[in-house]
């Protein structure tokens, strides 16, 4: 119930509206239906509107308001798909298209042809505002709806025709109706204004969404689709590939022997080979800059560590690049800076694989130099950037953190005990505060090897005098019998719910399943990513395979020399996949919601993120 | 049917409990292979009374010794020399002394670390063997002489052909001579066999032998025990081989097999297949906190098994590509259930949900009669902190506390998990394979039921 009450409160504001369309259109499942489209864009709308800079879009569009469903790209159209609102109404648009039905390209071209407004829509005929509106539409709804649209399938089209057509029917209808119900009081004459305005406004733009959709899909450069769509990684295990990744590498790596076959497809490196390569060609690699070189060698000793940490360690090694640039001769700004940006990426990768979190920042950044106004001089763009960077770290680290906590601490009750893995900097600031509040709880740090992150997280906790008891994953099926709440953080959160975290997350959230404790994930919004992934396997992260021999506390060493023998592999995992029902909510900087809410996030959270 | 345990205690930074303070005895003969043990105690020169108090010895070495199977065979060890120096007296009522009297020394043992489950087992089976015994005498007494003699050359012709022979057959034989191992009779037994056998043991000895050749029957009674607990030894020593005889039968090519921490049997198990040119994968979770893992890993690559070892947090993650989990236990309760090195109970959930079955190896020995009752916490230890944290390292944390007195960081290390039998696919024993649902009755074959509660003399 929790779960679902943040987003529907946050709604509020426009369930009259709801009311109004339901007016007309009296089935019960109407209100339902419209109201996750209409939670969904204003929101989006404002920012954009006050982030882009253009004249705010959402007085232009407060007639289009009125049936939120006209706006939003078709991806809610698939809720909307079963319960159409009003039957006769979809029955005579049916009847109008009925042969075109089986194929959703034609049933656009026939519905346009229906109507004479619809064909003119995407033209250049439109209203000002509908234009503006409509060319917004188009960029917002593009990188979106481009990676999901390669993946719908016949159905999901077709649900998300049949949706817009019964919007428009149900608009239609409101139009007739107004007009046959002239005689009622003030109220109803505005519905009709509104209604009509809906029939020659709205309907055009309904109709310029499904058209600029059919357009960008159709004639987005290829270029620039494949932009979107999240890149098959380097697969490691085609020698090809590998072959040429090694000739462009600046780093010096050795393979690793005695690697597992299942993770061949993963990079693998003999660890501590790089470092001192890299430290003897520091002078030679003219083109990365220092602090990017910095934080490079930072990650491959393992200095910087942590979704967060790295991320922040990164960007702002950006910044100061960025600061330090100048364009060269007979080069444009954007198209050199992301050519070096890229170059500073690939030597990330090669020091350490990048977090998911790290893609979407570098994506970020990419898209900012890419959208720079070619107007600016190379001072201003520069500037620009670098208060983007901020605005960055500030608004989707730091500012999500404290929106985190904010959240998580109605979570946390007095003789909670709350039980938490590794060490997560988000759902450590929610212990610290929920202690500075003086709430009376314990904590049950669980650690595993070969990291036992979570002995530095006890140190601070009992510092700051938390009752804390500590204990290793093995025996969480002991200690789960107590707690009552388990948080845990996450290296990202992917569209089809899967948490991706430190390894033995998914071992924790499992048993606390199945002792019936609720397991609550922490993770910014910036860490969602719309890749699905079902295993641990296909998509990881391999760690120095040597660690996992020196057991602390044992002076015996079983599996000395273990690389001499090709039948022994040690594997050092570094993260894992917990399937989405074994999280009972995700607490982001939006909200609390459920799993299967993030590609909710995701869509929203990715268009922002370009209009930032 | 519950035996009260002692709760072991939660969540200290104290040293680990100390070890039993040890009275060892000199008459009694110490196990053989524990006189040159650095860990015995020094002999006491001035007790009298010989078997009771020699557990005491045990008693020390039951908290030193680890794994069941070692306990196991120390205590059978043990017993066997209680029997044998057990006077014989003159009583009417042999058998039910001498059960007192190993009964006694049980007792301690239990005591002394009611966490072994393999000791009580053992013990139980001893009395359980007594009282066979007891019985097939009687019967002999009543039915005549030309029985005795078979039966007793078919025990040593037995044991001289096959002496790797598991017990459980040989129960079954000693039984067949008795009744039939049927569900009938069982369900005939129970209510009636703690009457019988007490009676039996008593009214047979008095009615049938106490006025002809008492000399000779207890004499024969006593060779008899001790001679069935010699074989129980070799079935403990021995209870590999018809385990890991399965092998073949259970794992096919390219199998992928999971296992967490070490277990002799699991070694052997997959010897087994091994030696019989199956050709297949381990991966080897390390086994947090003990990393006896590591050691199977050797151990396995050693015999030329592809090998991977795995940190105990990568289970989750590996186990989608595992055909097969197999792993030893500790001890196997009546319901199926099963306690097992901690972090067992984290890979059998995982396993449940790949649907990747779930098997169990475990001797004779680890079949425990009684139901468990909140095992997590009755049948767990706890160990040292040290095991986690380096005292050293977090001496500056050690003096925080709360209001009361209580420390702010505490540690948790135990020792075992407990396994419920819904998440258990198959048991491995030495007679072969069984549903966690059979487990009551195949322990059912090898201990009587009177004797499950073995401290109930002295609590009465």
């Amino acid at each position: 119930m929790d779960l679902r009450r943040p987003p529907r409160s946050s709604s509020g504001g426009v369930e009259p509206k709801i009311r109004q369309v339901g007016f007309f259109t009296p089935d019960a499942s109407a209100p339902s239906v419209l109201l996750p489209p209409a939670a969904a864009v204003p929101a989006p709308l404002a920012k954009q509107g006050a982030a882009a800079g253009s004249p705010p879009a959402s007085d232009d569009l407060s007639p289009g308001r009125l049936s939120p469903v006209m706006i939003p790209p078709p991806r809610h159209a698939d809720l909307l798909a079963p319960g159409s609102p009003s039957p006769a109404a979809a029955d005579a648009v049916l009847a109008t298209s009925a042969p075109a039905r089986s194929s959703a390209r034609l049933d656009v071209a026939s519905e346009i042809a229906d109507d004479d407004s619809w064909s003119r829509a995407p033209s250049a005929t439109e209203l000002e505002e509908n234009k503006r509106g409509l060319s917004e539409i188009r960029n917002e709804g593009a990188p979106a709806s481009i990676p999901q649209k390669q993946k719908t399938s016949k159905a999901e089209r077709r649900a998300i025709q049949e949706a817009q057509r019964a919007a428009k029917a149900a608009a239609k209808e409101a139009g007739k109706s107004a007009g046959a119900a002239s005689a009622a009081g003030p109220v109803t004459s505005k519905q009709a204004k509104s209604a009509k305005n809906a029939h020659k406004k709205d309907l055009p733009q309904a109709a310029s969404t499904v058209a600029s959709e059919k357009k960008v899909t159709e004639r987005l450069p290829e270029r620039e689709r494949k932009l979107d769509a999240p890149h098959p990684r380097m697969q490691f295990d085609d020698v090809h590939k590998v072959e040429k990744a090694k000739k462009r590498a600046v780093v010096n790596q050795s393979e690793a022997r005695n690697r597992v076959e299942l993770f061949r497809h993963l990079p693998q490196y003999v660890h501590g080979t790089q470092l001192p390569d890299l430290e003897s060609k520091f002078f030679q690699l003219e083109p990365m800059h220092p602090s990017v070189y910095k934080v490079g060698l930072q990650y491959l000793s393992g200095e910087v560590s942590g979704g967060n940490g790295r991320c922040i360690a990164m960007l702002l090694a950006f910044r100061e690049a960025i600061k330090d640039y100048t364009t060269p001769p007979n080069k444009t700004l954007s198209r050199d800076l992301t050519a070096k940006v890229s170059s500073y990426v690939s030597f990330l990768i090669e020091c350490r694989p990048l977090s998911i979190s790290m893609g979407n920042a570098i994506r970020f950044l990419k898209n900012r130099i890419a959208k720079l106004p070619h107007t600016l001089s190379e001072s201003e763009a520069k500037a620009s950037l670098q208060s983007d960077i901020d605005r960055f770290i500030n608004e989707k680290i730091i500012l999500a953190d404290k929106a985190i906590v904010s959240h998580a601490i109605t979570k946390v009750r007095d003789n909670d005990v709350l039980l938490t893995y590794g060490s997560s900097s988000v759902v450590e600031m929610i212990l610290d505060y929920a202690h500075e509040l003086g709430r009376k709880f314990r904590v049950i740090v669980v650690d595993s090897r070969p990291k036992l992150e979570g002995q530095e997280l006890l140190r601070r906790l009992v510092a700051k005098g938390i009752n804390c008891t500590y204990t290793h994953v093995n025996a969480i099926s002991y200690i789960m019998h107590e707690v009552t709440r388990v948080f845990l953080g996450a290296s990202s959160v992917l569209s089809n719910g899967t948490v991706y975290s430190r390894v033995g997350t998914a071992s924790v959230a499992m048993v606390a399943h199945a002792f019936g404790v609720p397991v609550l994930v922490c993770c910014e919004a910036y860490k969602f990513h719309e890749r699905v992934q079902l295993d641990s396997i296909c998509a990881n992260e391999l760690g120095d395979p040597d660690v996992i021999l020196k057991v602390p506390g044992k002076a015996e060493d079983h599996l000395k020399n273990w690389a001499d023998n090709a039948n022994l592999q040690l594997l050092n995992l570094t993260y894992d996949a917990t399937p989405h029902d074994y999280v009972s909510m995700i607490i982001t900087d939006y909200g609390m919601l459920p799993p299967t809410s993030v590609p909710v996030i995701v869509r929203e959270y990715r268009k922002e993120q370009l209009w930032i | 049917m519950l035996v009260p345990l002692p709760l072991p205690p939660r969540k200290t930074l104290t040293p680990p409990r100390l070890l039993l303070a040890a009275d060892p005895h000199p008459k009694s003969e110490p196990p053989p292979h524990l006189l040159g043990s650095p860990l015995r105690a020094p002999p006491c020169r001035t007790c009298s009374r010989s078997s009771a108090t020699s557990s005491s010895s045990l008693s020390a070495v039951v908290r030193k010794v680890e794994g069941s199977h070692a306990v196991a065979r120390q205590t059978a060890e043990l017993l066997r020399s209680v029997v044998s120096q057990h006077r014989m007296g003159s009583s009417a009522n042999q058998a039910a002394a001498l059960a007192d009297a190993v009964r006694a020394v049980g007792e301690q043992l239990i005591a002394a670390n009611p966490i072994e489950l393999a000791v009580g087992n053992i013990v139980r089976r001893v009395l359980h063997i007594i009282k066979e015994e007891d019985i097939s005498a009687t019967a002999v007494g009543i039915e005549g002489l030309s029985v005795t003699v078979d039966s007793d050359d078919e025990y040593d012709s037995e044991h001289d052909d096959r002496p790797s022979l598991s017990a459980a057959v040989l129960a079954a034989h000693a039984r067949n001579a008795l009744r039939a191992p049927s569900l009938q009779t069982l369900l005939e037994d129970i209510p009636v066999s703690p009457a019988i056998s007490r009676t039996a043991s008593s009214t047979g000895d008095s009615d049938g032998k106490s006025k002809s050749g008492d000399k000779s029957s207890t004499r024969k009674l006593k060779h008899d025990v001790i001679a069935a607990i010699g074989d129980l030894i070799d079935e403990i020593d021995s209870c590999y081989e018809p385990i890991s005889e399965q092998a073949v039968e259970l794992i096919h090519q390219n199998e992928v097999i999971l296992t967490l921490g070490r277990s002799r049997t699991v070694k052997e198990f997959l010897y087994a297949a091994k030696e019989k040119k199956r050709s297949f994968r381990v991966f080897v979770a390390e086994g947090a906190p003990r990393y006896q893992g590591h050691v199977l890993a050797k151990e396995l690559v050693e015999k030329g098994v592809q090998t991977t070892v795995i940190t105990d947090s990568a289970v989750f993650a590996m186990i989608s590509r595992v055909n097969m989990v197999i792993v030893g236990a500790h001890a196997v309760m009546a319901n199926g259930g099963v306690i097992a090195p901690v972090g067992m109970n984290m890979v059998a959930l995982a396993a449940q949900r790949h649907a990747v079955p779930f098997v169990v190896v475990a001797g004779s020995h680890k079949l425990c009669p009684l139901y468990p009752h909140n095992p997590e916490v009755l049948l767990n230890e706890l160990k040292s902190p040290s095991d986690l944290l380096d005292f050293g390292d977090f001496s500056d944390c050690m003096h925080f506390s709360t209001q009361d007195g209580s420390p702010l960081l505490n540690v948790v290390n135990p020792t075992f998990d407990y396994v419920p039998p819904k998440l258990v696919s198959l048991f491995i024993t030495d007679t072969g394979g069984h549903s966690p649902s059979y487990m009551y009755r195949l322990i059912a074959e090898y201990y009587s039921a009177d004797d499950l509660v073995v401290r109930r003399k002295s609590t009465a």
